[in-house]
């Protein structure tokens, strides 16, 4: 198959509310931010990729229409993703594929979320007729399988906590990061009020504007390019419906087996050993351990304990979201793409103080609705094979 | 009632929300001109000038930064009729909706145009703006516009002068003030909601107080509420009576507020799996909420019979029925 490769990525600065800029002007921040980084101007750009989360959290059907002259679309190609909360993942996953299958040299990536001017608790939460009125948004949607995996592998109650301690320092080394907070503790953490039991506030992400760019480039691009840039090793996307008799939500069918069509498309047979680190979508600090399961770091019921001895902390054996993640930055349509994003910039050597050591292989991860839609990427500083 | 041949059901789905935007610099500029009653362009690098303005230049791809006046009157160069306006459009009487190139614009603005009758209406027709009484820096401080050559009159204008509406002029001082940044988008959505065959079976039982559960035929699985199995794509046709009683396979407790909520925190959501299903619902428990525990036997609460439709609201929640837990290995496989 074609090569392909991160010649450069952008981001907004993340907050509770950007009233700064419309959405065409969030989005353009990051786009603008992304062509300078791969040394690409728009003549060279051959397509756009817009991923957005639901319109209802926006109140805006198909806003690809009036973005498109923001997005520099007039006169090329542009496509709308549609996958939940995965939506940035599987847009980057998206424009892979059109420069992979030779149709493009450079395609623009480019996903956001103004959350600031809605309401995603209540768009979550709009109920039908001939339902029961017990909807409680993605908290209490995903609390359930909180305390399922809880039970089911015997982790101790403090391992969430030690999640959202090392996130948000994490992103208190991140510049764009929503929430910085280098004074967090266990003990802050776990005196926080308890919203969804056994979610706390503190372990739970907050509601971000924000926008995310890639550029994305053949293997001429790539060669070309001045700077280093991030191959692509492997992509992979999976789907599986939001419930059915026997669903495991602890530990997805589709996301074990994305991950495993990952690893072996990109040449890994021992991810904890091979992959130097990873941006995983965790959202809720009890998905770190659940998805280091469902992604294959860790045997099932075992992921907590890597959480527990610091290996998941910058300078462990696998640093997960040196970023901070989605725990301090959740701009939804927009936290897929900041994942792949920040897995690029690892192995660019371009992540600034969360930079980890030597990072050549990194893993981009994200998933959306109830655990249904799954898409992540392998990168390198080498094509590998 | 014979539940296998239950029509389908229907209701309304009414739903809305008063979204916000954030309008940037060169829609806010728009924006505060229409409250001050001044139409702005927005010139791109090739000299034209887009109404409503374009925030990126199209060709070169740069942010518009060059904003300029343009006239209140303009001509229709294209339009089409409505007889019967819907809630919400500018005029509740037969109007004409009008692509409208203003004076001193290169592009055209759809508008609404209060011609009164279809046969008034033509295209290369010179209109003006008819603006709001009341401005607040929206869209529809433009009402509408209406027939004539001359520059507006303004609404609380009887002598027919120019009070203000000349291009690039604001001598209403009233209007003015701070820039506009956003504004409000309220957004209404009516659906009509209509349920499966499969649904409309469980929810007629529910009216009889009996609780429906279905059979997919390749996985064996008994869905509750019956639907086409989500694994095999099959429709669901045995029936399976399912006991009103079940095991809390995991909960969650909800202590937060939020926007649209129907219950008032806190209060215990769990996925009940009802004797004889495959497949938990969620439901509210109540009684010794504090004690909820996964493996907790639970017995559904109707509400009075006379009350019942088909709803599963007709099952105000479910209490704990004190009999053992549930051991772990039974409700594994359903969490």
């Amino acid at each position: 198959m074609r090569r392909a490769a991160v010649l450069g990525t952008g981001q907004t600065q993340h907050q509770t509310r950007r009233t700064d800029v419309s959405m065409a002007g969030l989005c353009r921040e990051a786009i603008d931010r992304a062509l300078a980084d791969a040394g690409v101007d728009w003549p060279q750009i051959d397509a756009v990729v817009l991923g957005k989360a639901p319109d209802l959290f926006e109140g805006v059907m198909m806003p690809e229409l009036f973005l498109a002259d923001a997005l520099g679309a007039a006169g090329r190609p542009l496509l709308r993703v549609h996958t939940a909360g995965s939506v940035g993942g599987a847009t980057g996953v998206v424009a892979t594929s059109l420069v992979r299958a030779g149709v493009h040299q450079r395609v623009l990536a480019v996903a956001f979320e103004k959350q600031s001017e809605s309401n995603a608790m209540w768009a979550l939460s709009i109920q039908p007729p001939f339902t029961a009125p017990i909807g409680a948004g993605a908290g209490g949607y995903f609390a359930p399988h909180v305390r399922a995996y809880i039970r089911r592998s015997n982790a101790p109650e403090h391992v969430g906590a030690m999640v959202a301690v090392k996130d948000r320092r994490n992103g208190a080394l991140n510049p764009y990061a929503h929430l910085r907070q280098p004074e967090i503790t266990l003990e802050s953490v776990r005196a926080s009020p308890m919203l969804w039991d056994p979610i706390r506030y503190d372990e739970t992400c907050p509601s971000s504007d924000g926008a995310c760019a890639i550029v994305i480039g053949d293997q001429a691009a790539a060669e070309a390019s001045e700077r280093p840039v991030a191959w692509i090793r492997a992509t992979a996307m999976r789907t599986e419906p939001t419930y059915f008799a026997g669903k495991d939500h602890v530990n997805p069918r589709a996301g074990a087996e994305a991950a495993q069509a990952l690893w072996q498309a990109a040449g890994i047979t021992d991810p904890l050993a091979e992959v130097d680190v990873a941006e995983i979508y965790v959202p809720f600090s009890w998905f770190e351990p659940m998805w280091l399961e469902n992604l294959g770091f860790a045997e099932a019921g075992h992921g907590w304990k890597l959480t527990e001895s610091g290996e998941t902390q910058i300078g462990g054996r696998l640093p997960v979201n040196p970023s901070g993640g989605v725990l301090c930055s959740n701009p939804i349509g927009a936290s897929g793409m900041l994942r792949f994003a920040e897995a690029a910039r690892q192995v660019m050597g371009r992540a600034g103080e969360h930079q980890v050591a030597g990072a050549k292989t990194a893993l981009g991860h994200a998933y959306g609705g109830g655990s249904q839609f799954f898409s992540m990427w392998v990168v390198g500083d080498t094509a590998g094979r | 009632m014979d539940t296998a041949s239950a029509p389908p059901l229907a209701a309304p789905l009414d739903i809305a929300f008063d979204y916000t935007r954030s309008l940037g610099p060169v829609l806010g500029r728009f924006m505060t001109g229409l409250r001050d009653r001044r139409v702005l362009g927005a010139r791109t690098a090739d000299g034209r000038v887009h109404v409503p303005p374009l925030e990126y230049d199209p060709m070169t791809h740069t942010p518009v930064t060059e904003l300029v006046s343009v006239s209140p009157t303009g001509t229709v160069t294209s339009w089409t009729w409505t007889d019967r306006p819907l809630d919400g459009q500018p005029l509740d009487r037969p109007f004409g909706w009008a692509l409208i190139r203003l004076d001193g614009a290169d592009t055209a603005l759809l508008h609404a145009v209060d011609a009164g009758t279809r046969e008034s209406m033509r295209t290369g027709m010179r209109v003006r703006v008819r603006w709001a009484a009341e401005r607040s820096g929206d869209i529809r401080d433009i009402a509408c516009f209406e027939p004539g050559p001359g520059p507006p009159r303004a609404p609380d204008d009887t002598t027919g002068g120019d009070p203000g509406s000349a291009p690039g002029t604001n001598s209403d001082p009233a209007t003015s003030g701070d820039p506009v940044i956003g504004i409000v988008t309220p957004i209404r959505l009516s659906y009509t909601h209509t349920t499966s065959a499969e649904e409309s079976r469980y929810l007629h039982a529910l009216a009889e107080g009996r609780l429906l559960g279905q059979r997919c035929p390749a996985c064996r699985k008994v869905y509750v509420p019956p639907r086409v199995c989500p694994a095999d794509g099959l429709p669901t046709e045995e029936e399976v009576p399912v006991r009103d009683h079940g095991t809390v396979t995991t909960f969650c407790v909800v202590n937060v507020p939020f926007a649209g909520q129907r219950l008032e925190p806190p209060y215990v959501v769990a996925q009940v799996l009802l004797d004889g299903a495959d497949i938990p619902i969620p439901h509210l428990i109540l009684g010794q909420a504090g004690d909820v525990r996964m493996g907790m036997r639970v017995a559904a609460v109707w509400r009075d019979p006379t009350t019942w439709t088909t709803t599963p609201e007709n099952i105000a929640h479910f209490r704990p029925t004190g009999e053992p837990d549930a051991p772990y290995e039974s409700y594994q496989e359903h969490l």
